[in-house]
């Protein structure tokens, strides 16, 4: 086992980047702020597929490198694996942790499927929009362990996007579309 | 009676712990990511210093919470619980403290291992980069909400090719608490 720093470190910076950068850095801009966010997990992503390959002979197709992010990439990060996988054998693939540690603190802000849909209902319930806030904040959250993900493939020759879906709390699925 | 105060050896053997290899990487994405966005590496000091700062007013609370200390009765007191317990328990390494002025109001808390700089080497375009001021702001948020208002500088710093990290603090302020109501109530 390498060096280890307490859980509280990386969760205070997560946190803090997340913050940084939506409320301070790029307050009006949303997009901007997850954009950058998401490169700083790729940085992180790629540089720790690197060290965590060194030793392994080359992947001989993407389920092979699929099913190390699943496996030792993840176990390196969170000391679980990815609880299930899914494949359409089509380039997208559904990677399921049912207790992502990263949102494991946080209180489920899914907006109910009315307010969603009713966008001027929604400015009129400030509960609802305190929801909204939340939701948003969440999905911050998440633009990091994307962009690991992300990352991580891409150092593997990988070229991809990567999103997550968080409709089901505490589980949370990042959704894998490898560019052809 | 208030249990006794732990050891940070004790409390970081008990805490959650993780690989420090993505706590290192991620740090060192962001100062990249402040560099390539903020571009004055002035301006990339003060954010993360800010960070710290932002990050120390919240980690105050587990730290009080996990180390059952109670009142420290000095500056002097105070300093050495940082060092010997809130870097154990934080970043799992041990930092001592020396160089007191005869007022007790000044010291150097200097750290000869430090997670935050595992793989680092800095350019010649970082001259003048506090790579670590995360950590001071950190310090500095921690003490200001327990009623102590610090300046902190860096004397030596291992990445500018110093034997050690060696924070300099200074107590400029104490503002003592105030009870809403009395003790024996």
């Amino acid at each position: 086992m390498g060096r280890e720093v307490s859980e509280s470190c990386i969760d205070s910076l997560l946190t803090e980047i997340v913050s940084s950068y939506s409320t301070r850095f790029y307050a009006n801009k949303p997009e901007l702020a997850a954009r950058t966010i998401e490169a700083i997990g790729y940085q992180v992503g790629h540089q720790l597929s690197e060290r965590y390959t060194m030793d392994r002979p080359r992947f001989s197709d993407h389920l092979e490198a699929i099913k190390f992010i699943c496996k030792d990439f993840w176990s390196e990060l969170f000391k679980k694996q990815i609880d299930n996988l899914k494949t359409n054998h089509r380039g997208t693939f559904v990677l399921q942790d049912n207790r992502f540690r990263w949102l494991s603190r946080v209180s489920n802000p899914i907006l109910d499927e009315a307010s969603a849909k009713d966008p001027e209902a929604l400015a009129q319930n400030k509960a609802a929009q305190a929801e909204t806030s939340a939701a948003q904040a969440t999905s911050m959250l998440l633009y990091f362990p994307c962009g690991i993900i992300r990352g991580a493939l891409s150092n593997l020759g990988i070229p991809c996007a990567v999103s997550a879906d968080i409709s089901n709390l505490p589980t949370c699925s990042f959704v894998v579309r490898i560019k052809a | 009676m208030a249990p006794p105060p732990r050891s940070g050896d004790a409390i970081f053997a008990n805490v959650d712990r993780v690989n420090a290899e993505l706590f290192t990487l991620t740090y060192g994405a962001i100062v990249r990511q402040l560099l390539t966005d903020l571009e004055e590496v002035d301006e990339v000091n003060k954010q993360l210093d800010q960070m710290g700062y932002n990050i120390g007013i919240r980690l105050i609370d587990e730290f009080l919470a996990k180390s059952n200390i109670s009142t420290c009765v000095d500056f002097k007191e105070t300093a050495e619980v940082i060092a010997k317990v809130g870097f154990k328990m934080f970043l799992g390494v041990t930092a001592s403290v020396s160089n007191w002025d005869p007022e007790g109001t000044t010291c150097s808390i200097i750290l000869e291992d430090n997670p935050l700089v595992d793989f680092v080497e800095l350019p010649d375009t970082c001259q003048g980069l506090y790579y670590c001021n995360i950590l001071s702001g950190v310090v500095r948020g921690a003490l200001e909400m327990v009623s102590m208002k610090t300046e902190i500088t860096w004397v030596r710093d291992m990445l500018r090719g110093d034997d050690a990290f060696e924070l300099r603090l200074k107590l400029l302020k104490q503002v003592p608490e105030e009870y809403p109501y009395k003790d024996d109530e």
